[in-house]
This record gives structure tokens, sequence and C-alpha cells, in this order.
């Protein structure tokens, strides 16, 4: 995306801003006619651990920081670029300077002036030691200048790569070229944070009343385990177009409960439960939706020498691969339009096209003969072999492990154990390699074929299976530098589609019961990045 | 259930016999108690069930009916023309095969973890009372502290600790339950050291292991075998409160607990029968133990006669 | 009774010391840590993590630490898994609202229980005994994690009498529900035993004294027999109502009323090292304090203990 682009973009909204009639009653833009009640109530699965844009790292807390705080760029329904705090950007030729304008009308909820200074501080803060944040790493993965020095404490943070020019120009200096960095700074990381409220309340900053935020919703109520309240922000400098007056997130852990909440009215919007989009959405065809996300759900196979023998053969790990009916999966236990993957990253990628591997093309019954095939001629019959198969307790992941497990057996008559563990447990065994085969899914960052295949290096953090394949490798360094990486993309799914390190399943939906009233929900957005600020309810 | 329950016996014969007159007179008095027998009779059923289940099964517990997946709650009522006889959970899997190895896993926590609590409950506390003295003291001290300690939240952690699996869960369920037992087990060895026929055994000159075998053991083992039966059916009602935590046995593998949690948690889709088998095995081995434990308690319990 | 009051407190002291040794050692020996997650952390960021919340001290100095400072401050620590709570403040907000259920729900029990129980008794053998019984079993077999959707099922959502769940400073609309599913199996319980207690101390020779002098069954009830049948039924109280007011786990889980008990698991999942060990502390001290109070309402029931 260029600057002028999000320029052109930016005239466009504010032009729909002055054609805005300042009636409650009728939406700004579509003229629609609007409920008299504008509160929106949605469930969460969990509480959010921190809503302290560099602290939190769930996605609950993201939804909340996105209401309560806004970064230098923003996202649209689609994914696409909008200006936030910033109107437009520049980036020097080859994608290693960038520089922001910040509008100047933006404000914090005590008043104050948002500057090109917040947003120094708050990155400055991100990488500091001394902040100790878990998702420190996402100041590596922007790549700024001076990151690792000032990330291991050997630099200064003000010797970091970004400065403020003026109140109103943020100027970022990176290590290397990177071309989607703008897509970045709409990720929850890089909004800014109020120093003086920070410096006034330590930790206890992100409590109601202590909080100062510059996005359009203030926190007004937390009760923890329970629910959160945010209400709408005047002195956000776009607060007229907003229409929800109220949000409320009520924590509640058990899908079927919340399922049962919503029914009876007290929500707008709670998950579907696996393996009922069908039938709730023969009953309530206008409250269940379903649209695709940008995720793959995955069994990697351990590939160090604690792996079960068997797997190092690659023929073994394509029987395996191909044995699993994912028809099955996604139509008769997910149903909840979810897609069979073949390959890792999702065809919803943008600029993705996917290999022509022979799999894609085969009838199940010839992949199924295939792989009895591969298994005999690796030297081995499926008895022979029994593997562990890991996964973290949840009912979906446990539906599907007893699945694949009985395809396997069925079709190849390979034994699995199954390793339901609690998160911290798995995790463990994970990075200790205590398993054959386990469980994972991944949500790409961002629109970008890269934010998947990126887990392929032999050195990424993710990578606890072992794989280790030079090629891939270095067709992921020379994608961070070309001008249209795809074609090194496709081969990388190509050589995934002869290693085999992991075995992709299904690319996700979300499936969702929401309130037929709901408009705008952001179902083309992957990444899922929603905001309540676009949120509103339409008059019966 | 009190004693009243039961016929005042007749013509109690104050003949002297031998010891074992005592068992005699309590299987009587139980065999009186009508709820206790049925209840024996269908708790020998439901073991029954547990044991030839598997030869009945026209499936296993863990093979998927493919036919059937995708509609469960059309398709998978309980049927005889497809040999679901209790219908299929919600993976197409033959409910009747999983009932019966649910409750296989769930009778042997009850029964493994009440005999582990019984066991050691009955050898710490009768030491302490027959030794007596300090030792007594510190040993009962160690029991008072030892109660203080939060058992649920302990086994919540020794369950994450250490993973799943079916030994830790009979230890673990067992552990909470020792420490009433070995109280219990004291106060009847001190009250049963000072009877007067122990007494007089001593001063006959009777051998000490002679008169634990014949006169302790005896009226000990009445309360054991209460407290045993009723301990069962707490034991398998932790066990189902850790399956509903989902800390419980590794699948295939099931037990009643985790039955009831899945069939409960989609009892609102229409498909009853999830929870209504397991459920019903669950409630009726339940009620067979309670009535069981006070038949035994008002055959046996020395007071009441 | 000072003086036995005053040494069974201060044996707590040691009580508690065993406690936080044990649960600490427990809690360090699972697997992961509070900060462990999906992306492993980058080491430089871990040791950083790990200084600032003094994780990487010895384990025996973070115990010393961890008791001097909850002796010294009733400082309990931060949260690790919430970044802008201590636990103090978790346990503030979580224990006042399981406390406010648990005591309702344990009234419930006891009054309708022991109702139940002496009704039964009273009329031993009759139907109104079979009926008593019959449920009272049955509710203590019905698991409360089996009822609590059955509830909501009922009455949220073909009813719509009551919200499925949430606490809202704890209005009785949002009581009703959790108070239901948590006294039932214990109200079953109650019943139970005084049943069998009453019936046993009404067959007892004072008591047919009292009958042979022509007293009417209500003074002989409520003079003589009521007192000494309830003390087994004191003595199941106690431990009781330390599990009502604490091991909600279930009714935390359905009901979303954010108590302790949910807290507790959730703590023990995410490795929340110091809301746990707090959690575990506080029902230890809980358990402590009613076993006391059972002995000493023991002793003055029945002048004969001593204490």
């Amino acid at each position: 995306m260029t600057s002028n682009r999000a320029l052109a973009l930016s005239s466009v909204l504010s032009m729909a801003l002055l054609a805005s009639p300042s009636i409650a009653d009728v939406h700004p833009i579509t003229n629609e006619e609007l409920a008299d009640e504008q509160v929106f109530i949605y469930r969460v699965g969990d509480e959010f651990a921190s809503i302290d844009p560099q602290l939190a790292e769930d996605v609950q807390g993201g939804e909340f920081i996105r209401d309560l705080f806004e970064g230098l760029m923003n996202q649209d329904a689609d994914g696409n670029l909008v200006p936030g705090v910033a109107t437009h950007f520049e980036a020097s030729a080859d994608n290693t300077v960038y520089t922001f304008q910040l509008r100047d009308n933006a404000k914090w909820s005590d008043g104050k002036p948002v500057t090109a200074h917040d947003f120094e501080y708050s990155w400055k803060r991100l990488a500091d030691p001394n902040t100790a944040s878990p998702y420190s790493w996402f100041a590596k993965e922007m790549g700024l200048k001076n990151v690792k020095a000032v990330m291991a404490g050997d630099m200064d943070p003000s010797e970091l790569g970004v400065k403020a020019l003026d109140d109103h120009t943020l100027e970022v200096r990176l290590e290397n070229s990177m071309g989607h960095f703008p897509l970045m700074t709409t990720s929850e990381p890089t909004f800014p944070s109020p120093k003086w409220a920070i410096d006034a309340h330590g930790s206890d900053w992100t409590k109601p009343g202590n909080i100062v935020s510059n996005g359009a919703y203030v926190l007004t109520e937390h009760v923890p385990q329970e629910k959160s309240v945010r209400e709408r922000n005047p002195l956000y400098w776009n607060d007229q177009n907003t229409i929800l007056e109220r949000v409320e997130a009520l924590v509640i852990s058990d899908d079927n409960g919340a399922l049962t909440r919503y029914l009876a009215g007290e929500l707008d919007r709670t998950e579907v439960p696996t393996g009922q989009y069908n039938a709730l959405s023969k009953k309530h065809p206008d409250d269940a939706v379903s649209f695709p996300r940008l995720c793959a759900y995955y069994y990697f196979i351990n590939m160090t020498e604690n792996t079960h023998p068997a797997l190092l053969d690659p023929r073994v790990r394509e029987a395996l691969y191909l044995a699993i009916d994912r028809e099955v999966i996604t139509n008769a236990i997910l149903q909840g339009g979810e897609f069979p993957a073949y390959t890792f990253t999702p065809e919803a990628t943008a600029n993705f096209v996917g290999p022509d591997t022979p799999a894609r093309s085969m009838t199940q019954a010839e992949r199924d003969a295939r792989a009895t095939a591969l298994l005999a001629e690796a030297g081995y019959t499926g008895e022979e072999i029994e593997l562990d198969l890991l996964y973290n307790t949840s009912e979906a992941h446990k539906k599907i492990a007893i699945i694949v497990s009985q395809m396997w057996k069925q079709k190849l008559g390979v034994g699995t154990v199954l390793q339901n563990m609690e998160w911290k447990t798995f995790l463990e065994a994970r990075s200790n390699q205590e398993f054959d085969i386990g469980r994972a899914g991944w949500c790409g960052p961002y629109n970008l074929a890269s934010s998947f295949l990126d887990l392929m290096s032999s050195t990424h953090a993710y990578n606890d299976a072992g794989y280790a394949n030079p090629e891939v490798d270095a067709l992921l360094e020379k994608a961070k530098t070309s001008p249209d990486p795809s074609a090194s993309f496709t081969r990388i799914e190509e050589i995934l589609a002869t290693d085999f390190p992991i075995i992709p399943i299904y690319h996700y939906a979300g499936v969702y019961m929401m309130n037929d009233d709901l408009r705008n929900w952001p179902v083309g957005n992957v990444e899922q990045k929603w905001y309540s600020r676009e949120l509103y309810f339409a008059a019966d | 259930m009190s004693d009243t329950a039961i016929a005042a016996p007749e013509g109690h014969v104050e003949t002297p016999t031998k010891g074992r007159s005592l068992w005699q007179d309590a299987r009587r008095r139980f065999l009186q108690n009508r709820a206790a027998v049925i209840s024996l009779f269908v708790l020998g059923l439901v073991c029954l069930v547990a044991v030839l289940g598997p030869f009945l099964a026209a499936w296993s517990n863990e093979e998927v009916d493919w036919s059937v997946l995708g509609d469960i709650a059309s398709l998978g009522a309980p049927s005889f023309e497809n040999g679901h006889y209790f219908g299929v959970d919600e993976l197409g899997r033959d409910l009747f095969a999983r009932v019966v190895q649910g409750t296989q896993v769930s009778l042997m926590v009850g029964i493994v973890g009440s005999l582990i609590a019984v066991t050691f409950g009955t050898l710490y506390g009768a030491t302490a009372g027959y030794v007596g003295g300090r030792t007594d003291n510190i040993m009962m001290r160690l029991v008072d502290i030892l109660m203080s300690i939060p058992y649920m939240f302990v086994l919540i952690l020794l369950l994450v600790v250490f993973g799943r699996s079916m030994w830790l869960l009979f230890v673990g369920v067992g552990l909470i339950s020792w420490l009433e037992m070995s109280r219990i087990v004291r106060g009847q060895t001190l009250a049963l050291k000072s009877k007067e026929y122990v007494e007089a055994a001593l001063a006959i000159g009777v051998k000490h292991h002679v008169i634990v075998i014949r006169h302790i053991i005896p009226n000990l083992l009445g309360v054991i075998v209460i407290y045993a039966t009723l301990l069962v059916p707490q034991m398998i009602l932790t066990e189902s409160f850790i399956s509903f935590l989902g800390l419980g046995v590794q699948e295939p593998n099931t037990s009643w607990g985790a039955l009831i949690s899945e069939g409960a948690s989609t009892l609102q889709y229409g498909t009853y029968w999830q929870l209504f088998f397991p459920l019903a095995f669950f409630v009726v081995t339940l009620f067979c133990f309670f009535f069981i434990g006070d038949g035994l308690r008002d055959a046996l319990d020395p007071k009441d006669r | 009774m000072t003086e036995f009051i005053i040494r069974r407190l201060l044996s707590a002291i040691p009580t508690l010391l065993i406690l936080i040794v044990f649960s600490f050692l427990l809690m360090h020996s699972a697997p992961g840590g509070p900060f462990s997650s999906d992306r492993p952390l980058p080491p430089e960021v871990l040791a950083n993590i790990e200084a600032k919340y003094h994780l990487d001290d010895p384990l025996a100095l973070q115990i010393w630490n961890y008791v001097w400072g909850v002796v010294t401050q009733f400082d309990f620590g931060p949260s690790f898994q919430y970044k802008d709570r201590t636990v103090n403040e978790i346990i503030a907000q979580g224990f006042p609202v399981t406390l406010t259920y648990g005591s309702i729900a344990f009234v419930v029990a006891v009054v309708f229980g022991c109702a139940l129980g002496i009704t039964a008794a009273l009329n031993q053998n009759s139907w109104l005994d079979y009926f008593a019984v019959g449920i009272s079993i049955g509710a203590q077999v019905l698991p409360n994690f089996v009822m609590a959707p059955i509830l909501v099922l009922i009455f949220t959502l073909w009813l719509g009498w009551l919200p499925g769940g949430g606490w809202n400073g704890g209005q009785w609309p949002y009581l009703i529900m959790p108070v239901i599913a948590l006294s039932t199996s214990f109200m079953a319980s109650i019943a139970r035993i005084m049943r069998s207690s009453l019936l046993e101390v009404m067959h007892s020779n004072f008591i047919r004294t009292a009958r042979a002098k022509g007293l009417p069954a209500r003074a002989i009830l409520f003079r003589h027999a009521l007192k000494p049948a309830m003390l087994p039924v004191i003595s199941y109280l106690g431990p009781t109502f330390v599990i009502m007011i604490t091991g909600s786990v279930v009714i935390d889980l359905y009901f979303t009323t954010g108590g302790i008990g949910q807290a507790f698991v959730n703590s023990a999942l995410n490795r929340d090292y110091s809301v746990m060990m707090g959690i575990t502390i506080l029902i230890g001290c809980l358990t402590i304090l009613f076993n006391l109070v059972v002995d000493i309402l023991y002793a003055w029931i029945d002048p004969k203990i001593k204490l």
C-alpha cells in the first residue's frame, strides 16, 4: 500500500463524515434506521490477562485494546489499511525508513492530545527489558533498528529505531527492508500508551478510573471473571461516527452454557459449539454465521531423535497425511463451514497460489489406497506402529484426535495413544519433544503467506518438531526481500508436500451465533480485527 | 437408616456361641432388610453388565460408526437394528460399549479408592489405638494437621502436576478419605482394648495376636465394612467431579463421570440418551451402595443390639 | 476453654507452614510455568520476566520471602497471570461472592435438610419417610454439574424466569440457581444424618422415660431429643461449610459467578503460583477455624465432652 492510497481512503472517509447528518436514528452512511438501544453484549471464553497494549497477549485482550486504544493505522472490513491516528505515511525507496504523519485532532480520554511522542514512548516500552513484556518478541518481528541489543539489555531503549520528529511526525527506522511494515501498526502492541498515567498508577493504570486511552471507547467497569464494560469516549476524534453506546464482554467458559444464554437473549454474539452449526442454522438461519479465517489446524510430526523411528521415513508421514479423510472432519464433525486443508497456508491468503499436488485431485479412496501402498513400500505393517498423539484439553481437539486416530487405525492399522494434557503441561511436553505427533493451530498475524510459512524455518521459535530443510530456509530468506515472493511460497508448499513435516487438517471458519440486527461485522476481515465503533444495531 | 427399620430379632438367643454367630446374626438382619437385598441384587447386575457387556456389545468402545456421523441427533438414537442399544455418543461411538467400559473404570475407582482409604486408615488407626500413649498422640496430631489441608484442591494440584493417570486417580481419591477412617478405627480400637472380655482374655493369658484376631478384628470389621460401602459412592462422585474438570481418564477410555458430563453438556441438542444411560447406571449404583451401606450398618453395628 | 482455643490456634501455625511448603513444592514441580506460552519466549525476555517476579531465586529463598511477606505485611504478592491485580485483590473480589452464595446455600441446606430429616424420623416407615429418604438419596447422587445445566435449561431457556448466569453484585435472581445447585446434595446428606441420629435418640432410654412420664411429643422432641441428635449433624457441618463456601468450582464455572473456586482452578491451570498459594492458605485457615468451631459447639451441646 502506498501513502497515496491511504490518503485517498482517508479523504473518502472524511467526506462520508461531513456528509453525515447528525440524526441519531439513522446510520450516517447507509441511512438505515437504527435501533433505540445500542448495547452490544458478547461472550468471551476467558478473562483477558491484561489490556495494557504492550503487555497483552491474548485474543480477548486484543479485542479490548482495539476499542480502547487506536494505533497509527487501522484495518477496514476487508483487512485493508485505513488511517488511524496517522493520516498517512511515506516509505523510503528501500522500505527501511517510514515516516508517519499524525492527525492533530486525536485526543486522549483525559483531554491531552495524542502525539508522536506517545508512540515513541510505547514502542520503546515494548522493547525495554524492564517492562518484561511477554509480547516483546513483536518488537523483534517489527525489525526496528537496534531492537535485539535493546531487548538483551546491551543498549539503552533510547537507541531504538523510532523517533518523534515533532508532535505529529513519527520516524521509524528498520534493520532491513520490510514492505509490509505498515500492516504491523494495526497490531495492538504498537498502540500508544499514556506515560503520565503509567507513571502515576504503576501496574494499576489499566483499572477503570485510572485508565487513560485514546480509542473510541473507555473502560468503565471491570468485574474479573464476570464482565467488563466499555462505553463510548466523547473525546475520540471520530466520535460522531460511533454508534454503539456500550459494549459488554461476559466471561463464560463453557461453549454450551454460552449458547443457552445466547438463545435466552442474554448475548448478542457467541461461538457455536463444535458440530452444532448445521442444526442451529436450520433453526436460526439469520443468527448463525460462518466465514473463512486465516488459521490452520494441523498436526506436526516429531522429527528429532526422540520420535518413533517409523516417522523418520517420509513415506510413512505421507501415508498418515493421506489417510485422513478431511471431508469427514469438516462436514461431519465440525460442520461449521471449515475448509479441508491440503496445504499449510489457507487458500484465502492474499496472493497465495497453492501448489498442484497429486493428493488434492485424488478421491479419498485413491488416497487411502496410496497410503496403504506407501506404508508397505516403507516396509511397515500398521500394527507395528503405535504413536503418541498429543493434544491440549478441549472438546474440539479431543474429537478430532479420536476421529483421526480411528481413521489411521481402520485404514492403516496404525495405533495411537491419545495424550490429552492441560495447556501448560502440553507446552512442556511439546518443547521437550515428548510426543510423536502433536496438535497445533496457527492464525497468521497478517494476511501474507509468510506469516504461515515462516513457521517452517529451522530456526523459528515455534518449530519444536525439529524440521529443517535448507532449501526452505533459503526460500524464506529470499521471500523477505523479493518484490513478489508468491512463487517462493508455492515452491515451499511443494516441498512440504514431499517432506510432510506437518499434516494440515483444516482451515478455520469463524462460526458464530450473532444477533441478526447487529450490522457491519467484518466477516471479510480474515484476521478478525473488529472495531466496536464500526458496529451498530439496525431497527427491527 | 436406623436399626428399627428392621423387626427386632425375635428370641434373641443368649446361649454361648462361637465368634461366628455375630456374623450369622448380622446376615439374618441384613437379609430381612428388603431394600438392601434388592440393592445387592441390582448391584450384582451392574457388575455383571460390566463383566459381560463387552461380549454383548456389537461395537467396541472406540470404533466410530461412520454411517451415523454427522447427524447424531437423528441417526444416533438407541436402536437394536444397528446394534447401538444405547445409541451413540457425539462421535458415533457405541454408547453401550462405552457405558460398559465406563462402569468398569468407575467401579474400579470406587472400589480401589476405598480399599486404599480403608487399608491405610485401618492400619494407621489400629496402630495408634493399640499402641497408645505418646505414639498415639503424635499420630493423631498428624491426622489433625492433615485434616486441615483442603484436599480437593490438593487433588487438583496432584493431577495437574503428575498428569492424568488411572493409578493417580485411585490414590488421589483414596488419599482424601483415609483420615476419617483412621480416626474411627482408632476410637473403636481404644474402646475394644478396655472391654471386659479383652481384659479377661489377657488375664487368663491369651496371647496378643489371638486377642486381636478373635476379639478386635471381628468387631472392627463391622465398622470397616460399613464405612467402606459408604465410601465407594463418595469415590465415584469425586471421580465424576474430576472428569468434569477434564482431568479424568484418557480417551478412548471413559468413566461415568466423563460420560455424564459429556451428556449433560449436549442435553440441549436433543441427544438425551447420551445423558440418560450413563446417569441411570450411575444413580442406580450409588443408590444401591447407599442402601447396602445402611443395611450393613443396621445389621452389624454392635450398638443396636 | 480459653486455654483450649489458644492452644488450638497456636497449633495452627505449624499446620499452615506445612501446608505452605507442601503446596509451594508441589506447585513448582508442575510442568510449565506461569510464563510458558504457545510461542516460547526468547530466553532474554523470559530472564527479564523471571527476574521481575523473583522466580530466579533459589526455591528456599522464595518460600522464605513469601512467608515473610505474608506474615509482616499481609502481602500475598502480585498475580502472574493478571498484570494489574494482586492476590489480595483477587481474593477480595472473589471470596465475598463465594461467601454470599455459599452461606445462603448452607442455611438453605441446614434448614431444609433438618426439616426433612426430622419429618422422616417422626413418621418412620410411613410413605412420608420413604419419600423423604428417596428424595434425599436421589439428591445426593445427582452431581451438580448435571443439575446446573438442567436448571438453566428449565428456568432460563424454557421458562425465561431467571438469568442464565452472572453475578451482578448478588441480586437475588442471580442467586437462586447457584444456591439450589450448591445446596441440594448437602441438604440430602444432612437429612439422612439427621434422620438416623434422631431415630437413635428417640429409641434411647431417657426418651422412653420422658414418654412414659406422659410428656407431649412436641416437648420431647424440642426439649430433649433434638439437642443430642444434632451432634452428628454438627460434626458434618464443620467441613461442609468450608466445602460450600470454597469448593463450588462447578457453580463458578457454570453460572460464571466469579467466585474463589473458579479462581483456584484457573490459577492451577495457568500456573499462577501466587494466586494458587493465596487461595490454598485461605482455605486452610478456614478449615482449621471451622474444625475448632465444631469442637466448641460440641462441648457446648454435650457437657460430657471435654475439650
